[in-house]
């Protein structure tokens, strides 16, 4: 009853536009801190260089900045214009942390950061600082409450199915921000923007070094983004692993699609460094495990078993099985039965409305499926293996990669020998696409992961879009990747530009190419 | 929970209202300015004037707009679903024209040559300009009704799509409310202009708040006339009472002409909307033509205040009517969220919204001054 391809666009839509924001996301949120660390040493110091460094990445800052801004207004409205059934069913709870990052965060981070670009003789050292921090403070807040509203999606706590309404409904706020899911997400994702800031400052600091100009400038912004992507970097992994434990808790389809574990393991279960996921015979081949690890790593024990996924998906079925009480007993509802019988049938039944409702993707009418279909939709329930075991394995292998990387130059840059070390400053610069890979097959795999659930065990993500026509979603998805591309090409002219100019874009007077100007010192800024 | 459902409900209606007033006041400023951006500035730095008069704000004030679209989510789920993806086409367009601004206000003096500036310059014109549109044009098809109706499960479902969905939208009368909304944001920022731009560029803009503000009495008394006389309203006959479990399929609704005028009936007060609209255009008109800009902002922004709350209370309870199935309207009382949701949203803005508006004062009183061409010549290498 579903138009596969109608579906399909509005998933690519969602993902393209959602990954392009992502770009821009995590180099603001690290970026922003590592600024206020830079003006905090030129208020307290009072050296002038300080001042320049902040202007300088402040300038590479804006200019991504200005990106995120576009691709997110995209993201506050999409959830109503394409996920429309999603936006009724869940909106109750939802929306809320939408609407307070709004009023908390994006406030906060906009109000302030054109006083960051446009104040610098308007304000005080200590106001500039000041406003610098509000911006800081405030877009890391608004990754709080958008991870608030995604790890709902992926653990919604807090909500309750209400007959009367036909929607969730929050039963408890407290829940639904204290999600544990939610508050191990944030701080990842929050690390990982950090680790982005720390990474894109290395890779063009090197830059400086390996031409040799600017010494002063690029060895001071080096060791601020070494030391501050040292800590990032090794949060980001410790928090890794947390995320790993939650998802063993209340995500157990997708650790086991993860590890690509089709079969429960005796405990303690290995983790797999290397398989070929089979997703007809449902066997992963040529594994290559370190025993006990994943055991460890999602349970903390080493007697617990790691569910896997032809186990997970037996129990599914009978999920789906309830479901179909409970929906049958939701349309007596409706329809104005409201006997005990009833009553009681959906109460005991409806946790697993949702599976029910897996269904609707090959029947019409839900209470006459046939046993085909209930096992049609039960092979549904989990995700397709093989790319989320990959994706997986290099947002990890990046992460250890980058630890590598950022501890060999915080090493070097406190023996003061960086300048010396060409290997590494070249390494350092041609890496500096690493963390976006990592923060971008991260998200794949947290979302992904996900499917077939728009809201993890509520909503199929079929039925969640809009009645819209496949022939809009033509237009918005081929507008979407217009616009966007042409942006990110001028974006990416912009930063290479700049990036190239270095710290002689501020026209100074102190920097390199105003000593001995070259053909990229043109007096346009 | 100390404020019963009922209450939140009106007060939500409230917020939400105020919340696209603050929208047209900050954010309607920017498009309004960016509206008159080709037109007031003649050269390349007079044009960086007008820019960087809104340059420290816009980002804060679009904002507005943000919020106001998550507060719908979380106030008016069933809303959000339903207008946003109804309104589909007009909405990708809405999106696409603000694309411009971010990058436009950040990029466009970054690189020196002329073309690339002229170009962001119309870039940010559209931004201005799409949206107030749209939004206008929105505004006038909620008023005649939306062809949508809600199923068994409350999915929305919609008649037309593409162009067949487009097209319809642009009928008379919303181009008139269309046409009302881009000549009081433009007037409004006009205003602003008058204030914070350089004094050539303040009387250019002058002359534009006092022109373009005829177009918006004209236009607005125009659309009076026409929602008495030709246009049918919507009215509830039998509904659940106001304080029951949100049910948008339990009411019965009639269309008749002259039923959006109910409100000024039943509850004469309501009166003050529209004439509030009219003395804040027309003393807008008046201060701008005595060269009072400060004075002429106020009275803009009441103004608009007026016209958003007339649009609104003609409309009460409605927020969609829906055409082709009347009783599947959204409103004020089957739309909200939960009682619980609509508390914690509703203490969310209690304590934030004063927060906001402290520092969007504190940093406006910073920047306060008169832009002038001479200040941008000496500012070139970071100024916007």
């Amino acid at each position: 009853m579903f138009d596969e391809t109608f579906i399909a666009l509005s998933r690519w839509q969602f993902a393209a536009t959602a990954m392009y924001h992502f770009l821009f996301v995590p180099l603001t949120l690290g970026l922003s801190w590592m600024l206020f660390i830079m003006e905090s040493v030129y208020v307290m110091t009072g050296k002038v260089i300080y001042k320049d460094m902040t202007k300088f990445w402040g300038k590479l800052f804006g200019i991504n900045f200005a990106l995120g801004v576009t691709t997110g207004l995209t993201m506050e409205f999409q959830f109503g214009t394409n996920w429309a059934y999603y936006s009724h069913y869940v909106g109750d709870v939802f929306g809320a942390p939408l609407a307070i990052e709004g009023l908390m965060a994006f406030f906060l981070e906009s109000t302030f950061i054109g006083l960051f670009f446009l104040g610098w003789e308007k304000l005080s050292k200590r106001q500039h600082l000041l406003v610098t921090f509000m911006t800081a403070l405030g877009s890391n807040l608004s990754a709080l409450w958008i991870l608030v509203a995604n790890g709902w999606m992926q653990n919604p706590v807090g909500a309750e199915f209400s007959a009367e309404t036909m929607r969730m409904e929050m039963t408890s706020f407290a829940e639904v921000v204290l999600n544990p899911v939610a508050q191990v997400k944030f701080v990842h994702t929050v690390a990982a923007g950090y680790v982005t800031a720390a990474m894109f400052v290395l890779g063009i600091s090197a830059y400086y070094m390996l031409k040799g100009r600017d010494m002063a400038f690029a060895r001071r912004s080096f060791s601020v983004a070494a030391g501050f992507g040292l800590a990032s970097v090794l949060s980001v992994i410790v928090l890794g692993d947390e995320s790993g434990y939650e998802l063993g808790d209340v995500q157990k389809v997708k650790l086991a699609a993860i590890e690509a574990e089709y079969h429960t393991e005796p405990a303690p279960a290995g983790f797999s460094i290397f398989a070929l996921p089979d997703e007809e015979a449902m066997e992963s081949r040529a594994a290559i495990k370190v025993p006990w690890m994943l055991g460890l790593i999602a349970t903390r024990s080493v007697d617990e078993q790691v569910t896997g996924l032809t186990d997970l998906m037996d129990e599914h079925a009978v999920r789906i099985r309830h479901g179909i009480i409970a929906y049958e007993a939701l349309e007596k509802l409706r329809a104005g039965d409201e006997s005990g019988d009833t009553l009681a049938s959906f109460e005991a039944n409806k946790e697993h409305l949702g599976y029910g409702l897996l269904l609707k993707r090959y029947t019409e009418d839900i209470t006459t499926a046939t046993d085909a279909q209930v096992a049609q939709a039960a092979r549904d329930s989990i995700p397709p293996v093989a790319p989320l075991f990959w994706t997986f394995r290099v947002m990890v292998g990046i992460g250890f990669l980058m630890l590598f990387m950022i501890a060999a130059s915080f090493w070097y840059s406190m023996r003061r020998t960086i300048q010396h070390k060409r290997w590494l400053l070249k390494l350092m610069l041609w890496g500096i696409p690493l963390p976006w890979i990592a923060c971008e097959v991260g998200w794949f795999v947290a979302e992904f992961g996900r499917q077939p659930w728009a809201i993890g065990e509520v909503l199929p993500t079929f039925l969640a879009a809009s009645s819209l026509t496949t022939g809009e979603l033509i237009f918005s998805l081929t507008g979407f990747i217009t616009f966007y591309t042409f942006l990110l090409a001028i974006e990416l002219f912009l930063m290479f530009r700049f990036g190239r100019m270095g710290p002689s874009s501020l026209g100074t007077g102190r920097y390199h190419f105003e000593r001995d100007p070259g053909p990229l010192a043109t007096p346009a800024e | 929970m100390i404020l019963d459902y009922e209450t939140l409900k009106f007060i939500w209606w409230l917020l939400v209202g105020i919340l696209l007033i603050g929208f047209a006041i900050t954010d309607g400023m920017d498009m309004g300015v960016g509206n008159l951006l080709p037109f007031v500035g003649k050269t390349d730095e007079e044009r960086r004037v007008v820019i960087n008069t809104v340059g420290p704000h816009w980002d804060g004030n679009q904002v507005w707009l943000i919020t106001a679209g998550g507060a719908i989510f979380a106030a008016w789920p069933a809303v959000y679903a339903a207008a946003f993806s109804g309104f589909y086409m007009a909405m990708m367009l809405v999106l696409f024209a603000l694309f411009f601004r971010p990058v436009g206000f950040d990029y466009r003096s970054k690189i020196g040559d002329a073309r690339w500036r002229n170009a962001w310059d119309w870039g940010l014109f559209t931004g201005g300009f799409v949206p107030a549109l749209i939004f206008g044009v929105a505004f006038g098809n909620l008023l005649q009704g939306v062809p949508f109706y809600l199923d068994e499960l409350l999915r929305p479902h919609y008649q037309g799509s593409l162009l067949g969905a487009l097209l319809p939208l642009l009928n008379p009368f919303a181009l008139l409310a269309g046409v009302i909304s881009v000549a009081m944001l433009t007037a409004h920022g006009g205003t602003w202009l008058m204030m914070r731009a350089d004094h050539a560029i303040a009387e250019r803009a002058r002359k534009a708040v006092v022109l373009v503000g005829a177009v918006a009495v004209a236009g607005f008394a125009l659309a009076g006339v026409w929602v008495a006389f030709g246009i049918d309203g919507y009215r509830i006959v039998s509904m659940p009472p106001t304080d029951a479990l949100p049910n948008p399929l339990g009411k019965t609704v009639v269309v008749e002409a002259g039923a959006w005028l109910d409100v000024y009936t039943n509850y004469p007060f309501a009166i003050l909307a529209p004439v509030a609209g009219f003395a804040g255009l027309l003393g807008m008109i008046g201060l701008a033509w005595m060269g009072r800009g400060g004075l002429a902002f106020v009275s803009s922004a009441v103004g608009m205040t007026g016209i958003i709350m007339t649009a609104g209370a003609s409309m009460f309870p409605f927020i969609m009517p829906s055409s082709i199935r009347p009783d599947s309207s959204l409103t004020a009382w089957d739309a909200p969220s939960s009682h619980l949701t609509l508390t914690v949203m509703f203490w969310a803005v209690a304590i934030f919204l004063p927060l906001v508006l402290t520092y969007t004062v504190w940093c406006y009183r910073r920047m306060w001054g008169r832009v002038t061409v001479a200040e941008i010549e000496q500012r070139a290498g970071s100024a916007y």
